[in-house]
């Protein structure tokens, strides 16, 4: 079973899914509930029965899919991808179980499993085409569930969403077309695998241009500075579980296409944008930032911080060196945890008022302390409070790019101090002071269904901001082997010199020339 | 006094002429029927049209084998040209005819079903097709042309309606337009050349460098612009959405697929050796025809309010896509659009048959068209599994992995990118993301909007108000093919890249 557990993984939420048409609606909750935890007990199989020491890809799987045309199915997770996985099967289990009273329930929870599927799928898929179909499937099942679930503007929103998307991962395919071309003309076959393309050593101009078309495409997705404008639409109108598993994992699809494709594959491309990517991400923290603090909506200002912390994701992945690309893998999974929480809890909120915007709010911790209190610790990991999940990431991420460029680092890590301004102030006028409205009054605290979303996710923040070790150690094996490839497939001087060498590790490639 | 001509006739190769005359005889046969015995249901002439389609369908099998062990065949005093080419679009013309004829088994009734004549022209117009993309006599291909016109205008007209009318005479003109140029065009080459034969003219202008080029870029133009009428290449096409919006729904699926890929077969073999010849802006012509095509038809899909007028324009931008093929000419671009044309025949297919079986007589208050979008607001809620079925059609016209045309589409590009048509290979890929847009408002509507009250009061009958077990059969076959189409896609491939191949294009 175990050589074949990422197929598993990947077609058993589909494969329920498709049962699940069969299933009386009043009980379909139960066995959307019951197939999320089969599919997160099997992601934790693959945790256990991962090897920690191991750097390179594992539980690999190999099918022919269009030989002729170089497509093949092929799979493998490594320890940038396992916690992806993991926490991707973590928040369909969390958000099916925590999903409230919903209009046809049935749909929802068919379509979430579809959707779990894509997930799994892109974070596994180590063929171009693969990854591709994963990538583009993903669209569908959250354009459902904005257009059909979500506020009153919600189709505009999940179209903007889908339009911006599939235009920006067009753009992609022609740069991976143009990629498998160059593997054509070097080798003669063709193949979309991501290993065979690792070996291949382009020149630089063909690296800046393919950089740029597979740029587009993740930067959307991330979504990076001048490409954001979809998400705060898709945020504001999504419903809550749409939020969550869009914040937690889906964005997670761009910065982890970057470490996936963009680096090892054009190692000198990525020193050559490294200064302008980072600059973008800069602007993105302090922007985001500055039109958080100006949103009334409270799901709004957890959209732009969210938007905000990507921002640093990007920062630690140009770094280039462990440290930073370290730092930002784990911050992807603090990031996912936090920001899945905060709007998990400002779906609580909701529930609860029918209303978002915090002037209704105020001294709610009178009447429900407990929901103030997860929301407190919460936030508190948002800004990157020490012992907390974000901080080591964040603290990381710094690290790597502080041996890139001093005053950029410097410039970063005032922003996102200044950036905690807005999330306390946030919480001061939702939380503290008088109860000025006179329904907030009767408000209940947080329900038993909802701890048991909430609380797993507050265990998991605190314990990884102590100690991140179990899942820090697989990351910085993995993310060795990317440097190394990067450092060995390097060109010029400037990119050999940015991107450290390190030893021991030994990664055999061919160039351009030298193969057949 | 005349001397005997001797003609053997196993020089003749009379069995190239098989697969043309199955129909032809199938449809006499239909007519014959029709005299001993009038009045007879029309399930009977359409399962006598598949048994005779059938019949068509294994003697191209037959020519595929000799194909691939003996190579081209010429026969009939060398007018019959059996290569892969031909084999292969009467392949998707026959096949998509065995799909197109059970639709006529609907539930409501209309008129020109009852008439054993449509399908008497159905099968005629069959044949036609088949001679036109068997040849490289511009004769033979022009007489095929003019069969088979000549049978789609009547089909068009027999469904009685209003606009059926004005769609058959609108497509009649613009037909008979498109033969005049197109015989203008061939009758310049004859002059330059003194030959009728595709190949014949290309060794003589290649013999004789292209001398006379001002004649020839005439000729050129007069060919172009007949075919351009009949692909509804912009700006040629403004016939196209009106006669789909007279036509049945059905027919207009089948005119969006058979019609074209006849055309795209003799448009390869005519200027597949000109573009690679010293006519330099016929490629500029063509890159600029590719362009324009796929994006103003997208653009006009886009303020579409009925649904079928939509589908309409989008087949117009498919064919533009795929007129890129023409423009860029290698082996790979050629199979790729035969692969292309064969996964979009399913497709589309499906998706007009969709339309078809929820074709309703009469017209509730808020729709003023057949298919408008209203109709189709908040399907999910009353039709679940019909919803469903036309949303994954359209998913896979827009293009999203892995349904059927996605692989058409990246095979496509792939092929542009192989050329050095990086900018056209870019062009290819935001007019995608721009199609984008209107198969997804047929998406939001169908999942995202209310149904409108009447709807839900009769459980979403509307939408299936036409169907039967046929149709339902027939849009199971595309639905199957269009979902699961990756799993074949490796053999059809080699198929469609041998037999392009080896017929040396």
């Amino acid at each position: 079973m175990l050589e074949h557990i990422l197929s598993i993984l990947i077609f058993f939420p589909a494969l329920a899914g498709v049962m699940g048409f069969m299933i009386n609606k009043e009980s379909m909750r139960a066995y959307g509930v019951s197939v999320a935890t089969i599919e997160f007990v099997l992601s934790l199989l693959l945790w256990f029965s991962f090897d920690n020491t191991v750097s390179s890809m594992q539980f690999m799987e190999q099918l022919p899919l269009i030989p002729s045309f170089g497509i093949n199915y092929i799979l493998g997770v490594d320890g940038i991808s396992l916690f992806i996985v993991i926490m991707a099967s973590l928040f369909t289990m969390i958000g099916i179980a925590s999903l409230t009273e919903t209009p046809n329930v049935k749909n929802m929870i068919i379509t979430l499993l579809f959707l779990q599927m894509t997930m799994v799928g892109v974070f596994t898929a180590l063929d171009g085409i693969v990854f591709y179909v994963f990538w583009e499937l993903s669209l569908v099942p959250m354009l459902y569930i904005i257009g059909a679930w979500g506020g009153p503007m919600r189709i505009y929103a999940s179209v903007k969403f889908f339009l911006y998307t599939f235009a920006g991962s067009l753009v992609m395919l022609v740069g991976m077309l143009f990629m498998a071309y160059l593997f054509y003309q070097a080798t003669g076959r063709w193949s979309f695998a991501l290993f065979d393309w690792y070996r291949l050593v382009l020149p630089e101009n063909f690296q800046l241009w393919l950089f740029a078309a597979f740029f587009i495409g993740f930067a959307i997705k991330v979504p990076m500075f001048p490409f954001h404008t979809w998400l705060p639409y898709a945020h504001g109108q999504a419903p809550t579980i749409g939020s969550v598993i869009l914040a937690a994992v889906l964005l997670k699809m761009g910065t982890y296409a970057f470490i996936r494709f963009s680096l090892p594959l054009f190692p000198d491309a990525s020193v050559y944008f490294m200064y302008p990517v980072a600059v973008i991400a800069i602007i993105m923290i302090i922007y985001t930032a500055m039109v958080a603090y100006a949103q009334k909506d409270v799901k709004q200002v957890v959209a732009y911080s969210s938007v905000s912390h990507m921002g640093v994701i990007i920062l630690g992945t140009f770094a280039l060196n462990v440290e930073g690309i370290s730092g930002s893998v784990f911050l992807m999974i603090g990031h996912g945890i936090v920001s899945g929480a905060l709007f998990l809890l400002v779906g609580v909120i909701y529930d609860r008022r029918h209303t978002k915007l915090m002037s209704e709010f105020g001294g709610l911790a009178h009447i429900m302390p407990k929901y103030a209190t997860i929301f407190g610790i919460m936030m508190m990991a948002s800004v990157g409070m020490p012992l907390l999940i974000n901080f080591v990431g964040e603290f990381l991420s710094l690290l790597g790019f502080y041996a890139q460029s001093h005053m950029l680092t410097l410039l970063a890590g005032v922003a996102i101090i200044v950036g905690a301004i807005y999330m306390l102030i946030a919480y001061k006028r939702m939380f503290f002071g008088e109860v000025t409205k006179e329904e907030n009054k009767n408000l209940t605290d947080v329900n038993r269904r909802e701890l048991i979303a909430l609380v797993p996710l507050v265990i998991i923040s605190i314990w990884l901001g102590i100690y991140p070790k179990p899942i820090l150690e697989p990351i910085n094996n993995s993310v060795e082997l990317v440097v190394q490839t990067m450092h060995n497939k390097a060109t010029t001087e400037d990119a050999k010199m940015r991107i450290p060498n390190i030893s021991g590790v030994v990664i055999s490639k061919t160039s351009m020339k030298e193969d057949h | 006094m005349l001397s005997p001509v001797n003609i053997s006739l196993e020089s003749l190769n009379l069995v190239t002429l098989a697969p043309m005359l199955i129909p032809f005889i199938g449809a006499l046969m239909i007519l014959a029927i029709d005299i001993f015995r009038g009045g007879l249901d029309k399930s009977l002439y359409v399962v006598i049209s598949i048994l005779f389609l059938a019949l068509d369908f294994g003697t191209l099998l037959e020519s595929a084998g000799v194909f691939s062990e003996e190579g081209i065949k010429l026969g009939v005093f060398n007018v019959m040209l059996i290569d892969g080419l031909a084999i292969l679009a009467q392949f998707i013309i026959v096949a998509t005819s065995m799909l197109f004829i059970p639709l006529a088994l609907t539930h409501k009734r209309f008129h020109e079903f009852s008439y054993p004549e449509f399908f008497a022209l159905f099968l005629f117009m069959i044949g036609g097709f088949q001679f036109m993309v068997a040849s490289d006599n511009l004769i033979l291909i022009f007489v095929g042309l003019e069969t088979a016109s000549l049978a789609l205008y009547t089909l068009i007209a027999m469904h009685n309606r209003d606009k059926s009318f004005e769609a058959a005479v609108k497509y009649f003109t613009m037909g008979a337009l498109a033969a005049g140029f197109y015989t203008f065009g061939s009758m310049i080459f004859y002059a330059l050349t003194g030959s009728v034969e595709i190949h014949q003219i290309d060794s003589t202008l290649a013999h004789n460098g292209y001398a006379n080029i001002g004649f020839l870029l005439v000729g050129v133009v007069f060919l172009l612009v007949s075919f351009a009428f009949k692909l509804s290449v912009v700006p040629f096409h403004t016939w196209t959405p009106d006669v789909y919006e007279g036509s049945s729904a059905a027919m207009a699926g089948y005119m969006s697929i058979v019609p074209k890929i006849a055309a795209f077969v003799v448009v390869m073999r005519l200027f597949e050796f000109l573009i690679h010849s010293n006519v330099v802006w016929l490629e500029v012509v063509l890159y600029a025809f590719v362009v324009i095509t796929m994006t103003a038809a997208n653009m006009w899909a886009l303020v579409q309010t009925d649904v079928k007028r939509m589908l309409a324009y989008s087949s117009i931008s498919h064919a533009g896509f795929v007129m890129a093929a023409i423009l860029i000419g290698t082996t790979q671009s050629n199979s790729a659009l035969f692969l292309y044309w064969i996964l979009f025949s399913f497709t589309n297919l499906g998706a007009f048959s969709m339309l078809w079986i929820s074709r309703q007589k009469e017209l509730p208050g808020y729709q003023k068209t057949d298919h408008s979008f209203e109709k189709f607001s908040g399907m999910i809620k009353t039709s679940p599994m019909a919803a469903f079925v036309m949303g994954i059609f359209m998913l896979s016209l827009a293009g999203i992995p892995p349904f059927a045309l996605f692989w058409g589409k990246i095979y496509m590009i792939s092929s542009a990118v192989t050329s050095g048509y990086t900018i056209l290979a870019l062009i290819m890929a935001l007019n995608s993301a721009i199609a984008g847009y209107y198969y997804i408002k047929l998406i939001v509507y169908m999942f995202m909007k209310d149904p409108i009250a009447s709807n839900v009061d009769n459980e979403g009958k509307l939408y299936v108000a036409n169907a039967t077990t046929a149709l339902k059969t027939i849009i199971g076959f595309a639905i199957i093919g269009t979902i699961f189409a990756f799993l074949a896609l490796d053999p059809l491939l080699e198929f469609v890249k041998a037999f392009v191949y080896n017929s040396g294009y």
